[in-house]
């Protein structure tokens, strides 16, 4: 569903991404692991489109993005590490503009879209409020019912349970399990537990590169007995 | 056109009312101007013509604040709130994404500069206006106000900073206005040849917009406003490209 081949990406004289390649099926929650700045983020805006990549590229459903970028997108769901919406706008009409961006064009088909993804995320409570007046849990649920709204094939999320409380978190992670089954996931983190708890396969990168690719069980299975943040410390000490 | 612009479009223009500054324009705007006419600079009354004359020679240079005003957050806003990177992982090409923007703020300043229009029905209860005068220049205010954001909206595009692309905004299209200005066009025939100092006041929106307030709808004005909102167009977009 999701394919990366050798994707890199230099921001002058650093390379943030040094040939980052692997594959995501579909029913497949991938957990895109690795410490602050090792390249996670500008991974995954190269395979929505929004960076192009200096060298490689990536394929979401059999479509090259550096070929055709607007098929890519329209197939995938991304939620932003930055921002969930426009502020300005409330969640009603910010929901709105991006069903009729992604297709819906008569209001009836609009108004069925938004029904379901504010359905999905619960926002009910909060439509007619302004995304800048929304607590954080909130704007991240906003950003949750845009990605999902056209029910997109591929779903990219850049660390989707940054910043929720506990019970929020979980919502979330049930939310991201529900969808799966039919749905190719990467979503970024850096919290280990979360990749046992919903994750079927990890990725951890240090310094752009791949330094392990396998399932949970596996990454475990490297050092028997130790707790899942010492080998990711293990594997990641080149980028102390 | 792609499609992809009328939702881009939409929410753009509505964009301007979500915040008490579109209308602090829509009222700013038209106050300034008839006010600047009734003065004894615009001389609306000693005139004693039923002319709206003395309202546009002002337009120029409001349009000098107006429009980097309007045009400043198009791109800014965007960069510093990070919604850029949501605006183009949605199905949308660069083009979509600078058309949508630009023809949003262009109809805004076209509803600025309409609301000066009472003024024009005033002047024809008082007496008998030239129409085809009048038309002509309201044509080439709005093809005039569609310049100035062409390079706001350019401005806007190089910073996250609202304030330096109003600032850019401002002297750049200062400097297309200058260079039509009389006394700046005496000054380079003092050392230029009069055929290369004409062709630099060419450049100016003044020259170009002096035509229309003439009456006179030249295809080479006309082009010239047309080809200057390409121009940067294409560059805003370009400037756009990670």
């Amino acid at each position: 569903m999701i394919e990366v081949r050798g994707l890199v990406k230099t921001f002058g004289a650093k390379r943030a991404v040094d040939g980052v390649s692997f594959v995501v099926r579909r029913g497949d929650i991938l957990g895109f692991l690795g410490p602050n700045g090792a390249g996670k983020s500008t991974t995954m805006k190269m395979i929505t489109g929004f960076l192009r990549p200096t060298a490689g590229t990536a394929l979401v459903d059999g479509i090259d993005v550096e070929a055709d970028p607007v098929a890519v997108k329209r197939r995938l769901g991304y939620l932003p590490e930055s921002s969930a919406g426009y502020p300005e706008m409330t969640v009603q009409e910010f929901l709105g503009f991006i069903a009729e961006i992604r297709g819906f064009r008569t209001p009836a088909a609009r108004r069925a879209q938004v029904d379901r993804a504010v359905g999905l995320t619960h926002l009910g409570s909060v439509r007619t409020q302004t995304i800048e007046t929304l607590s954080k849990g909130y704007k991240q649920r906003v950003g949750f019912a845009q990605a999902l709204l056209h029910d997109p094939p591929a779903l990219v999320l850049d660390e989707p349970t940054d910043g929720l409380d506990p019970n929020q978190k979980n919502e979330v992670r049930t939310l991201i399990r529900s969808m799966a089954v039919e749905k190719a996931v990467i979503l970024s983190t850096h919290i280990l537990e979360e990749v046992e708890a919903i994750c079927n396969r990890v990725i951890i990168i240090s310094r752009g590169r791949v330094v392990a690719d396998e399932t949970p069980a596996q990454l475990q299975a490297r050092q028997p007995g130790a707790r899942l943040d010492e080998i990711f410390r293990n594997l990641t000490q080149s980028d102390l | 056109m792609s499609s992809q612009v009328g939702p881009l479009f939409k929410r753009e223009f509505l964009g301007y009312f979500r915040s008490p500054v579109g209308y602090v324009f829509l009222v700013a705007f038209p106050v300034i101007s008839v006010a600047l006419a009734f003065s004894r600079y615009g001389g609306f009354f000693q005139a004693g013509m039923a002319s709206l004359d003395s309202l546009f020679t002002f337009y120029p240079w409001l349009f000098l604040f107006l429009v980097p005003a309007v045009g400043m957050r198009l791109w800014s806003e965007e960069k510093r709130s990070g919604t850029v990177e949501l605006l183009f992982t949605l199905p949308v090409t660069t083009l979509d994404a600078v058309l949508g923007k630009f023809l949003a703020g262009w109809a805004f300043l076209t509803l600025a500069i309409a609301l000066s229009f009472p003024m024009a029905l005033t002047v024809a209860y008082l007496g008998s206006p030239d129409w085809g005068v009048m038309g002509a220049t309201y044509l080439g205010a709005f093809l005039m106000a569609g310049g100035y954001l062409g390079v706001c909206s350019l401005a806007s595009a190089l910073t996250r900073n609202q304030v330096i692309a109003f600032v850019v905004g401002l002297a750049a299209c200062a400097v297309l206005l200058f260079l039509g200005l009389s006394s700046f066009t005496d000054f380079l025939e003092g050392f230029l040849p009069v055929r290369a100092a004409d062709l630099i006041s060419n450049f100016s929106f003044i020259t170009h917009f002096d035509a229309f307030r003439k009456g006179i709808i030249d295809p080479k004005d006309v082009v010239f406003f047309l080809s200057l909102m390409g121009f940067t167009l294409f560059l805003n977009a370009a400037a756009l490209e990670r």
